[in-house]
């Protein structure tokens, strides 16, 4: 088990980047705790497996270094970092059984045969093949041959760290809870580091102690499911997390209030001349509708989706979302909408700006 | 929902059934009639019934001439098949130097048969040949006009130049659809590159490679352009393969009936070899489980 320091690290899968735009992973510093559990969460095409392969050395990163517990590993090969890692799609040895398939990274690395075979029943169980385990891999389906590929990347107990990229992707929904709450009993039980890397919200936050939350190869929050929730600090977080995502509406911020087409919300804190383009967030947990407070709204359809409404709405020109609680009346007179001050934030350039208290 | 039963469908298949008629059965038609019948010209025949398939199954030439073609075909496929899928692994799997491997690997097969027997004729000729004159200026004896080894020896060397391009491109295309997160996963697995050979691109070129010496295993039994080039069968008999032995009795000695059944039973012990080839390898694949 080790800490992993990323120094100065950025990606380029052309030889000679001129641009920032050109790199696929941007400068980027960062520690990876030793023995926690670690979500990577960003859309497709954002640099994530990149940052895995990295970590993994599959990859050799452009620049900067790599550090496992402040040894530099940059050129290491894989090999010699000793890492387990889990990939997209399965990837099964066609010709093996499923125990020799879960044996196979320890007999390379020439462990004894009792040891192996004690190891190969504790991750048979964790993945719920063990009827399966003489049975050749080639003829399994696409979720058992996954769970084989995450069978052996459990199989090692002393590795550096354990990657996960998009591992759940082919996996059936009910057995997808499954094996995520193996994953976190195993990290509860040998402390690995772990780095999961997914699309999917709902899987980093129940996943992962620390949600690490990249856009356009660039590493925008690390926080907590909480803190990301709360205090989004870039639009795309905003928007990328929750269902739906946060309310982005432009606006004009002058001290403590802000001017939307005119009309007045105001804020918790008070904010300087702010650049470049100016938009204020809130979630759509913290709007409310009424019938005579706050601005003026059209409520274009209303959605149930059984343990809250969500209200599509437009609200001068911008498309926003409302979350109504289940029980709640949705009447014609509903037209207005008002927002809790403490949680509208504010961004320019897709940046939170923090404020003075007011 | 009733199925309409009528005769129709059989007018959607005429065509081929006419195109397959005049392309390969009436052909062979003529050769069955060869095959049981004796003629002495002039368009007279005579029944002759299974006689010659009975002289043929007797006949010590062609025993021997079957020997030396399972021989070639054994050979050539233990140096092609190895050979191939080392070359495929050996080449560049992107970029331009991948393109480049690909067109030169290409020519052998480009070039005409009789040509590429030409080229070692003269290759290996002792007094003109490069190959020949350098052999023989060593030290080496080595006459492909005279000695048994040489004339051998030859024949397999062109055969592995003009046609191991061909396992080697199979198994080239079968290795680049393996997926890169198969080699990334045996690196985190720390697997050796054996291992790497043995459990993901062998199975995985399993299928190509099946169709590769399947090729090579048909077009070799069947040789005859090259060494007939080369050899023109000999010295005496010792490279007169099938096919060259069956012009000789069918054109030199217009001993057509014999050679007529000869063909048929030609035919059939390639097709017998082949369907036996082609079940075992379903078979084994079926055993796997198909993914």
């Amino acid at each position: 088990m080790a800490k992993i320091t990323l120094d100065n690290l950025a990606h380029s899968y052309l030889p000679n980047p001129k641009g920032e735009e050109d790199f696929a992973l941007k400068e980027l510093n960062h520690e990876w705790t030793d023995g926690e559990a670690y979500a990577l969460l960003g859309s497709s095409g954002c640099g994530k497996t990149t940052l895995l392969n990295i970590i993994s050395g599959l990859l050799k990163p452009s620049q900067g270094r790599v550090l496992f517990d402040d040894r530099d590993v940059t050129s290491a090969p894989t090999a010699e970092r000793n890492i387990a890692q889990v990939f997209q799609f399965p990837v099964v040895y066609d010709t093996m059984s499923v125990r020799q398939n879960l044996a196979f990274p320890l007999k390379n690395r020439g462990a004894d045969a009792a040891y192996v075979a004690e190891r190969v029943q504790t991750v048979a169980r964790m993945i719920d093949m063990e009827a399966e385990l003489d049975r050749k891999a080639r003829g399994l389906t696409a979720d058992a041959k996954q769970k084989i590929s995450l069978g052996r990347g459990m199989v090692r107990e002393d590795v550096n760290a354990l990657l996960f990229d998009e591992p759940l992707t082919v996996i059936d929904p009910h057995m997808k809870w499954e094996l995520r709450t193996q994953l976190k009993s195993l990290h509860r039980q040998f402390g690995h580091t772990m780095i999961y890397v997914t699309h999917d919200q709902t899987e980093a936050l129940t996943f992962a102690d620390k949600v690490v939350v990249m856009f356009d190869g660039r590493v925008v929050q690390i926080g907590t499911p909480e803190e990301l929730f709360e205090t989004p600090e870039h639009t795309f977080v905003g928007y990328f997390i929750g269902s739906p995502g946060m309310n982005i509406i432009p606006a004009r911020i002058e001290g403590n209030r802000a001017h939307v087409n005119g009309s007045l919300i105001q804020l918790a804190r008070a904010y300087g001349k702010l650049d470049g383009e100016v938009v204020i967030g809130v979630r759509p947990e913290y709007a409310k509708l009424s019938d005579k407070d706050g601005l003026p709204v059209r409520i274009r359809r209303v959605e149930d989706v059984g343990r809250h409404k969500i209200v599509r709405a437009e609200f001068f020109g911008n498309d926003i979302n409302i979350i109504a609680k289940e029980g709640e009346a949705i009447g014609s007179e509903m037209t207005r909408v008002t927002f809790d001050p403490a949680r509208v934030n504010v961004y320019a350039n897709d940046w939170r700006v923090t404020g003075e208290a007011a | 929902m009733e199925k309409t039963v009528n005769q129709k469908a059989w007018l959607l298949v005429l065509p081929v059934l006419v195109l397959v008629a005049f392309s390969a059965v009436i052909p062979l038609m003529t050769v069955v009639n060869y095959s049981v019948q004796d003629t002495f010209g002039n368009n007279k025949f005579f029944w002759a019934g299974l006689e010659w398939f009975d002289e043929m199954l007797h006949s010590e030439r062609m025993w021997n001439a079957l020997g030396r073609q399972l021989l070639f075909s054994a050979i050539i496929l233990a140096i092609e098949v190895p050979l191939g899928i080392l070359v495929a692994l050996s080449m560049p799997k992107r970029g331009f130097w991948a393109s480049v491997c690909l067109v030169l690997m290409a020519l052998p097969l480009l070039i005409p048969w009789n040509v590429v027997g030409t080229i070692w004729q003269i290759f290996g000729r002792v007094d003109i040949g490069l190959l020949g004159y350098t052999l023989e200026n060593l030290g080496i004896p080595y006459n492909y006009t005279q000695h048994l080894f040489a004339a051998w020896a030859t024949v397999i060397v062109m055969d592995v130049w003009h046609w191991t391009s061909l396992v080697a491109l199979l198994a080239y295309a079968g290795l680049q659809s393996i997926p890169d997160a198969y080699y990334q996963a045996a690196k985190i697995d720390q697997a050796s590159r054996w291992s790497v050979f043995r459990y993901i691109e062998l199975p995985k070129m399993q299928g190509v490679l099946m169709i590769a010496i399947l090729l090579r295993f048909m077009d070799s039994f069947m040789i005859y352009t090259e060494p007939f080039v080369v050899t023109g069968g000999g010295p005496g008999n010792s490279t007169t393969f099938l096919s060259i032995d069956l012009v000789k009795m069918a054109l030199g000695q217009f001993d057509l009936g014999p050679a007529a059944a000869f063909s048929i039973m030609y035919f059939l012990v390639i097709l017998l070899i082949c369907w036996v080839f082609y079940t075992v390898m379903t078979n084994l694949e079926k055993r796997d489980g198909v993914s």
